[in-house]
């Protein structure tokens, strides 16, 4: 007989666990995993070089696209960076909609993970609910964008247009009644013995390992690391409000579900507060060689009709320059790295995935643990191939 | 913010061939040789004084027309002090040397450089195209590759042999 | 006068077309954004086992609907095809969204430009991403499209491998 040799299995793409076409080779020595090996790129549609061919305005669609359960907070993401580079200053009241609508999204998102998460462990139920709770979430996001996923609402200089009427109160009948769900969830999983023996203590990923690895978000913070950018490097006066976060202290997966499930309850601390304190004025810079006219205008007005056509057919110029700007997404520091060299078009658009360090820590994550696992330590990343691949 | 300027400014005093040069509209950055590039970050991640140990994120720019052509642009950040600095090099299509043993996260990071640009990064422990296929012909982030790629006009063949 | 005009044939057809469209197993296979919109609409809130598709099947060996669900990358499209292969007849193709269908806006170097450059497809919705009451709609018209076949084009037992 020949002699003993590791044995290869390859996860994916089409597997229904792994989130989107992801591809893991595994090496395995009986049931534990000697190396491994993802593979990704099966979702890679050029978003860096689109973006170098479309004008600013173009580029905003491409930006929902990447990670698809946070259309919001890429939007955000992306118009921050644009507007350091044309340095407009937006109104307090965009602001906190801004702050309030990504804020609904990390909870849509959150949600998201916590069903998939438990039907990948052989929870069921959870599905059922949390899809319920989104869907609900989902409805409060489209009065607004008028689209569930890919909402375009949050433009350069401030927003669209003006919240709807009744927004506010359906957020808040919403976001009222969260808490109270966010607590079924925890009857059902948190204290479950299965749920427990099936995470607890499961690919753990260390504090130092984690920074190294530019591991950023909630798995970060299940390692014990004090890093969000929302209080690091404060953006859309998230200094207003009053939130703390949630840190854990083990990094394994158990850890990684009971810090998404408290950032869920300091997301609706801050859109209450949000509600509460929502100022009153415009909602747009006053910049008008960035910001398009009021709809209203431009049925009346020539001048607005004109600059409105000018803008979005002709683009406008940033002064040549470099911008970073970061954001706090569900899944990690999502940042967007834009370079203009003074044409409507931008010279080079880097989008700084989350998702995408995030999964390079797998291999460690995974090294040395059994085969079951993996799937408890894919889900457990909330990794969005949309945004890793790009 | 001014307390980045100041992590530059320690930092040009532990290595050679560092200049700190504005980048409009927010905070300077640091333009490092290409020879030097390996000893700078090699300080950034250690030195006690700067100890960045998150590499927040690594690119590429392509300067056509240039020489050299290409910036490698490298964010970093300190858990300890949260200061966040931008690092620089120029570099041909020789490429530069890998940081993956500083920072684990280089490794994806580089290898999507190199997918992207075509720049081989020296020592990296497993350099190969990590979003297109292996045998992909060009860099898609090159600015002279068209958009549309080759063949875009004509039917899609398969080859099954490759699933 | 063929055998396809004879009562016999067509009974037999209307009966085995009306259980082969009530019973719709999907193969478990989303690509990107839409996905998404695919799970929900076989959430509580749109409940897609009201038109029997709610099986949806992990192994391309047990389904007979593929929806595919989102951009096709050249590098993914061998491995489209093959599942697409895999499936037994008889077996139906809904391209779901602009991506599966033309290629949306990623007119780009790694964007296979429409899914039905490489597998027929039956029935295409437009959208990006359509709601879920399009997924609903789609699985509808595929419904009406299948009361229409006969079985001289859809043989009752074939194997797997072979493109319908």
């Amino acid at each position: 007989m020949a002699d003993t040799k590791y044995m290869t299995i390859n996860m994916g793409p089409q597997h229904p666990a792994t989130h989107g076409v992801l591809r893991v080779v595994l090496e395995l020595d009986g049931e534990t995993i000697v190396s491994s090996t993802p593979h990704i790129g099966y979702l890679h549609r050029g978003i860096e070089k689109i973006f170098e061919n479309r004008t600013y305005w173009q580029g905003q669609p491409l930006t929902d696209r990447l990670d698809y359960t946070s259309g919001m907070s890429n939007n955000l993401a992306y118009v921050l960076a644009v507007e350091k580079l044309i340095g407009v200053e937006i109104p307090k009241r965009a602001q906190y909609i801004r702050v309030m609508l990504s804020e609904l999204q990390r909870i849509a998102a959150h949600l998201l993970w916590i069903s998939t998460h438990a039907l990948d462990m052989g929870a069921m139920t959870v599905l059922f609910y949390g899809f319920r709770e989104r869907e609900n979430c989902l409805k409060v996001l489209e009065t607004v964008a008028g689209a569930r996923l890919m909402p375009d609402y949050i433009r350069f200089g401030g927003l669209r247009e003006e919240l709807p009427e009744g927004f506010l109160k359906e957020a808040k009948v919403f976001i009222d009644d969260l808490p109270r769900r966010i607590d079924e969830y925890e009857t059902l999983l948190t204290e479950n013995v299965i749920w427990k023996g099936r995470l607890k203590g499961i690919c753990p990923l260390s504090a130092d390992d984690a920074i190294t690895y530019g591991v950023t978000g909630p798995v970060l913070r299940a390692s014990g690391v004090y890093y969000d950018v929302r209080k690091a490097y404060p953006y859309s006066s998230y200094e207003d409000f009053d939130f703390e976060i949630p840190l854990g202290t083990n990094g394994d997966v158990y850890d990684r579900y009971v810090v998404r499930l408290k950032e869920m309850r300091q997301s609706v601390r801050i859109v209450q507060q949000a509600i509460e304190k929502l100022p009153e004025g415009p909602i747009n810079a006053d910049a008008p060689q960035y910001v398009p006219p009021e709809k209203e205008d431009v049925a009346h007005d020539m001048a607005a009709l004109i600059r409105h056509f000018k803008l979005m057919t002709d683009g406008f110029r940033p002064p040549k320059g470099e911008a970073y700007a970061s954001i706090e997404s569900s899944k990690g520091e999502l940042g967007f790295y834009i370079m203009s060299d003074g044409t409507e078009k931008p010279y080079r658009v880097r989008i700084r995935p989350p998702s995408f360090l995030n999964l390079g820590s797998v291999s460690k994550m995974i090294e040395g643990s059994l085969v079951a696992d993996v799937v408890a330590a894919i889900g457990s990343i909330d990794i969005v191939l949309g945004e890793i691949d790009k | 913010m001014s307390d980045n300027t100041e992590y530059l400014e320690i930092l040009s005093g532990k290595a050679d061939g560092i200049e700190i040069v504005p980048t409009p509209p927010g905070e300077p950055s640091a333009m490092v040789d290409k020879n030097n590039i390996r000893e700078t970050l090699d300080h950034c991640r250690y030195d006690r004084d700067l100890g960045f140990n998150m590499l927040v994120d690594m690119f590429a720019i392509d300067y056509n027309g240039e020489e050299p052509r290409f910036e490698i642009v490298y964010i970093l950040r300190s858990q300890k002090t949260n200061a966040r600095i931008v690092v620089k090099t120029r570099c041909g299509d020789e490429g530069i040397e890998t940081v993956s043993d500083l920072w684990p996260a280089a490794n994806f990071l580089e290898r999507e450089i190199y997918d992207m640009y075509g720049l081989p990064f020296a020592n990296h422990p497993d350099l190969r195209r990590i979003y297109n296929p292996d045998d992909f012909e060009g860099y898609p982030l090159r600015k002279e590759f068209p958009l549309e790629g080759k063949d875009f006009d004509k039917r899609f063949v398969v080859d099954l042999e490759k699933a | 006068m063929g055998v396809e005009n004879n009562v016999l044939v067509s009974t037999v057809d209307w009966l085995i077309n009306w259980s082969r469209k009530n019973s719709l197993f999907p193969v478990t296979f989303g690509l990107a954004c839409c996905a998404l919109e695919m799970m929900v609409a076989s959430s509580a809130e749109y409940d897609i086992a009201r038109f029997g598709a709610e099986v949806f099947r992990p192994s391309p060996r047990q389904s007979d609907l593929m929806i595919v669900a989102g951009t096709l990358t050249k590098k993914m499209a061998p491995i489209v095809r093959r599942i697409y292969e895999q499936m037994p007849n008889p077996k139906w193709v809904i391209a779901y969204g602009a991506c599966a269908s033309s290629g949306g806006i990623f007119r780009s170097y790694s964007v296979v430009q429409g899914v039905d450059q490489i597998i027929p497809v039956d029935v295409y919705i437009p959208g990006c991403p359509p709601r879920p009451e399009a997924l609903l709609k789609g699985i509808m018209e595929l419904q009406k499209k299948i009361q229409k076949e006969t079985i001289k084009d859809r043989p009752l037992i074939s194997l797997p491998g072979k493109s319908a």
